[in-house]
């Protein structure tokens, strides 16, 4: 490996996900053009849906805030060698934890209730990840495996308490009562609106400036901490981390608690920010999408908060999109999402061999 | 007592019903999975073929076109996930996924554009579907006590890829464990390296096995939308994907084993959809999610090594390079 060429920093982290990402929009172009549209038109709707106005600006941060916890969910647990493919699964189980939380407690201050709703989001969530990260440790079972099973699992425990247990008496959706104002998660254009910012209607709130603070205690956590230096080296070689006396199952039990609380706490946003009541099947896929930004991202949280705007931007973009292109519906989302991951995550190295070429070509002969 | 034998013949035809996709499915995990191919693609395939299918067989009104659309779409996908993970050596639960998602957004929104129903095809063409076969004298010895029902209700009155699904399972054991194409794909599977010394392409060998997958993923997904069902819908395959290959690691990557983990997981979603609402003695009403969730916990659990113990291909996940 000696011989191996590396990248000028902003070449690998900036040029080479810029080229990745262009090529998933022209993919993206090609079906909008298969679907009978114009492209470029597609592409002015959507930034206008997206930035637009400052309703359109709230609720692309509003989005944004789900994928950041998501994606922080995937980060993590990629710094332990773990694919973590079970954040929608722990989604659900954050938002039953919340729903719990606030119908046990809704009643009491919000500086008490508040805390205790987002304590009980990221204990389910946790628990959900503890399962997999446990197996996995103890017993050699793969995350990839058992986080898409457990996904399932979730899914049925969630329908099931939905539809017999915590749904609201006398309807047949399957969904919670309307939780006690006190332990609603506060709205950011309250906040904003004295400051000169407009963000209309949108149900940005709290949820957001925690998920930021998220990301800087996960990027505490792996590069500041020695816990966080003893998880990488777990990550990168097993056997290292045993020789020099750190314990590989305790660092993977713990990294896939946190990500799934992590994942969890998206339930904040979601169900204690917007919708105020649990609604089965409220995560929505953002689990999976958790995965493109933490690709997207190169697991650094700056990269997938960065990342996460951008999957926010289209989903708020994509809906406006769905609205004004009637041959265009919220689906075409989807596909750019898998094209990214495809582009941005499975094809990541398919233009570094050129690059690599090409800047040993240009650069000086060193003395 | 002959009501209660035709109640066990009419779950075990659906059995057969239910199953038939996860077979195709499983068997296509296994041939990508042994040759060191992780494939949870297996259900954006699917569904890619669901969609091809339904769309083509639609428009042409011919089930075979159908059939065949489905099949070249899946071995697309196929491909395009080769090229990602074989041949850009890129991560292939990374690339599997990247399918999945693209597909599940793909299906309704061109189903959407070209037939405008919401993101559904409705296969309502004549000759769109494949209809059920009866089998010769079924009608004859149906009074035969035992085997004339067996023969009429159980075997008799399927469509055509049920029975292909049977076929496929002896014919792909004996691919894997007698033809010198499957010793060849277990061995990459399992030591590329000693593979690539006897001068034999691991990514070939590997992009054929996915291209094989490709095919039989496609038959299951013509089976869910022009067979089983008449139309395409949003999300259709439902987890299929995932629940074969459950099956497949359940079988722990091998045919007749998977065949009968497809069977039992097929068996538990019959006798869920049977049980809804019905007051079972001494347990009372059983929750159908419960029931539904038993293949995905039993997988959890036999990966934990607490029910026997699965051990994968060895090679199953990483890509290979030549001369490292």
């Amino acid at each position: 490996m000696a011989a191996r060429r590396r990248l000028p920093f902003w070449a690998d982290y900036l040029l080479l996900p810029f080229l990745n990402l262009s090529l998933a929009f022209l993919v993206s172009g090609l079906v909008v053009l298969l679907l009978g549209e114009n492209p470029i038109a597609a592409v002015k709707l959507l930034l206008y849906g997206a930035f637009g106005f400052g309703e359109a600006v709230g609720y692309t941060l509003f989005y944004a805030t789900n994928f950041i916890f998501t994606g922080l969910a995937v980060a993590l647990a990629f710094h332990a060698g773990l694919f973590n493919i079970g954040g929608e699964g722990q989604a659900a189980l954050g938002g039953l934890g919340v729903a719990l939380a606030a119908l046990w407690f809704g009643h009491l201050h919000p500086l008490l209730a508040i805390p205790l709703a987002v304590v009980g989001a990221a204990l389910l969530g946790g628990i959900w990840g503890f399962i997999p990260g446990w197996l996995q440790a103890r017993r050699g079972s793969h995350t990839v495996i058992t986080t898409i099973m457990l996904n399932f699992v979730a899914a049925s425990i969630m329908t099931y308490l939905l539809v017999n247990v915590i749904i609201k008496p006398g309807q047949s959706a399957p969904e919670t009562v309307t939780f006690a104002e006190n332990v609603w998660l506060p709205q950011l254009h309250g906040l904003l609106q004295p400051l000169g910012i407009a963000i209309g209607r949108s149900p940005l709130n709290l949820a957001f400036p925690i998920a930021l603070l998220c990301a800087l205690l996960v990027w505490i956590y792996v590069w500041k901490l020695r816990l966080g230096y003893e998880l990488r080296v777990v990550g990168r070689s097993e056997p290292a981390a045993l020789y020099a006396g750190i314990s590989p199952a305790t660092h993977i039990v713990l990294v896939m608690t946190i990500a799934g609380a992590l994942a969890g706490m998206m339930a904040l946003n979601e169900v204690l920010g917007a919708q105020h009541r649990l609604v089965l099947g409220f995560t929505g896929g953002y689990g999976f999408v958790g995965i493109a930004v933490a690709l997207m991202g190169r697991n650094h949280p700056l990269g997938v908060v960065l990342a996460a705007l951008l999957f926010g931007a289209l989903y708020q973009g994509g809906a406006e999109l769905a609205f004004d292109m009637p041959r265009i519906n919220r689906d075409m989302i989807v596909v750019i999402q898998g094209l990214v991951i495809l582009f941005a995550g499975a094809l990541e190295h398919m233009f570094r061999p050129t690059l690599e070429a090409l800047f040993v070509r240009t650069r000086p002969v060193p003395v | 007592m002959n009501d209660l034998f035709l109640q066990v013949l009419l779950l075990a035809d659906s059995t057969l019903r239910l199953a038939t996709p996860l077979v195709l499915a499983a068997l296509a995990g296994l041939f990508s999975e042994r040759s060191g191919v992780v494939n949870i693609a297996l259900e954006g395939k699917m569904l890619g073929g669901a969609f091809a299918a339904a769309a083509a067989a639609q428009l042409t009104g011919s089930a075979f076109a159908g059939l065949f659309a489905a099949i070249g779409f899946a071995v697309f996908l196929a491909l395009v996930h080769g090229f990602a993970s074989i041949t850009n050596r890129g991560d292939q639960v990374v690339s599997g996924m990247a399918l999945n998602i693209m597909v599940a957004g793909l299906g309704p929104t061109l189903a959407d554009a070209w037939f405008g129903q919401a993101g559904r095809i409705p296969v309502t063409a004549e000759g769109a579907r494949f209809r059920p076969l009866t089998l010769p004298f079924a009608e004859e010895i149906r009074e035969v006590p035992v085997i004339g029902p067996i023969y009429a209700e159980l075997l008799s009155g399927h469509n055509i890829l049920v029975y292909l699904a049977l076929l496929a399972v002896p014919l792909v054991a004996w691919v894997l464990y007698r033809s010198r194409f499957g010793l060849r794909l277990r061995a990459v599977g399992e030591s590329p390296e000693a593979v690539d010394t006897a001068g034999i392409s691991v990514a070939w060998m590997r992009y054929r096995a996915l291209i094989v997958a490709g095919v039989l993923t496609g038959i299951a997904g013509a089976y869910l939308s022009v067979a089983q069902n008449a139309s395409f819908l949003r999300d259709m395959t439902a987890g299929k994907g995932y629940l074969a290959l459950a099956a497949l690691i359940f079988g722990k990557w091998r045919p007749l084993p998977a065949l009968l983990a497809c069977l039992l997981f097929a068996f538990a979603d019959a006798v869920q959809a049977r049980l809804q609402g019905v007051e079972v003695p001494l347990v009372g009403t059983i929750p159908t999610e419960a029931i539904q969730a038993i293949p995905y916990l039993l997988t959890i659990l036999l990966l934990a090594g607490f029910v026997g113990r699965a051990v994968a291909p060895k090679a199953i996940g990483q890509p290979y390079v030549k001369e490292r």
